[in-house]
C-alpha cells in the first residue's frame, strides 16, 4: 500500500512539475514572441541592410550555443533568452521589409505568421492530447536537421530556386517534427528548463515562419 | 563571393559542428518507436503539408 501511495504521489507531482514547466514556456514563449515582433518593426523603422539578418543569426547561434545553456539555470537566463529572440527578431526586419515592398508583400507575411500559428497551436495541442513519447524522434529529427543544412549551404552556391523551395518545406517538416518531440519531452519531464525549452519552441517557430514566407513568397509571385 | 555567402557558409558549417553531438546523442539513446508512433507523427505532418496547400492557395 505504501509502495503504491509513494508511487501514485511520484507520479502525480512529476505531472504538477511537467504542468509548472509547460506553464512557464509557454509564458515565455508569448513574451519572447512579442518581444520579437517589437524588435521585428524596430528593425523595419530603421531600415537596417539585408546583412543584419546574417550577422544576427550567427551572433543569436553563438549566444544560443555558449551564453545560453550556461545562464539557464538562474535568474540571468531570461535576460540571454530575450536578448536571443529580440536579435533574431531585428534581423527578420529586412526580410519583412523586402517582401513588405512586393504587390502581394503584406498578405503574404500574414498568411505565413498564420500559417505558423496554426501550425504550432495544431501540433502543440496534438502532442498534450495524444500523451504519446515523440521522443523516438530525435536522432531522426538531428539527422534531417543536418541534411537541411548541407542543402542550404549548397544553394548559396548553386543559386537553384527548386533546391530553396525544397530545403524550405523539409525544415517546416524537420521543425514541425521538433515541436512534436519538444512538446512530448517536457511533458514527460525530460525538459525541466523551461527557458531551454522555450528556446527550443521558438528556434521551431521561427524557422517554420521564414520557409512559410518563402514558399508562399515564391508561389504568390507573378513570375 | 559577397559577404552574404561566406557570412552564410560560415554559418552553415557552424551549425553542423553544433548539431554533430545533439544527433550522435539522440541516435544511440532514443527511445525505440512503438506500434502506431511513426504513423501518428505521419497523420500530424501530412496535416502540415495540406494546411501549407491550402496557404499556397490563398496566395495565388
Amino acid at each position: 500500500m505504501n509502495r503504491y501511495e509513494t508511487v501514485v504521489s511520484g507520479g502525480y507531482q512529476s505531472a504538477a512539475s511537467a504542468n509548472k514547466v509547460l506553464k512557464n514556456t509557454y509564458l515565455l514563449l508569448s513574451a519572447t514572441l512579442f518581444f520579437s515582433a517589437v524588435m521585428a518593426a524596430v528593425s523595419i523603422a530603421l531600415q537596417v541592410p539585408s546583412i543584419a539578418y546574417i550577422i544576427s543569426v550567427i551572433g543569436a547561434m553563438v549566444m544560443g550555443i555558449f551564453v545560453l545553456p550556461r545562464t539557464a539555470n538562474s535568474s540571468k537566463g531570461i535576460g540571454v533568452i530575450f536578448l536571443i529572440t529580440g536579435l533574431l527578431g531585428f534581423g527578420l526586419g529586412p526580410i519583412l521589409s523586402m517582401y513588405l515592398s512586393l504587390p502581394n508583400g503584406p498578405q503574404t507575411i500574414a498568411t505565413a505568421f498564420g500559417g505558423t500559428g496554426i501550425i504550432f497551436l495544431g501540433l502543440s495541442g496534438y502532442a498534450l492530447t495524444s500523451k504519446r513519447d515523440f521522443s523516438f524522434m530525435g536522432g531522426f529529427l538531428f539527422a534531417g536537421m543536418m541534411v537541411l543544412v548541407v542543402g542550404m549551404i549548397a544553394n548559396l552556391f548553386l543559386q537553384m530556386p527548386l533546391l530553396s523551395l525544397v530545403v524550405a518545406g523539409g525544415i517546416i517538416l524537420v521543425m514541425s517534427g521538433f515541436i512534436l518531440f519538444d512538446t512530448s519531452r517536457i511533458l514527460r519531464g525530460g525538459e525541466t528548463n523551461y527557458i531551454m525549452a522555450t528556446y527550443g519552441l521558438f528556434l521551431s517557430l521561427f524557422n517554420i515562419f521564414i520557409s512559410l514566407l518563402q514558399i508562399l513568397g515564391i508561389f504568390g509571385s507573378d513570375e | 563571393m559577397d559577404w552574404m555567402t561566406i557570412l552564410g557558409t560560415v554559418a552553415g558549417i557552424m551549425m553542423l559542428v553544433f548539431l554533430w553531438p545533439a544527433y550522435k546523442h539522440w541516435s544511440q539513446n532514443s527511445p525505440k518507436a512503438e506500434q502506431g508512433d511513426w504513423a501518428s507523427v505521419l497523420v500530424a505532418l501530412g496535416a502540415v503539408v495540406l494546411l501549407v496547400i491550402v496557404l499556397i492557395a490563398l496566395v495565388r
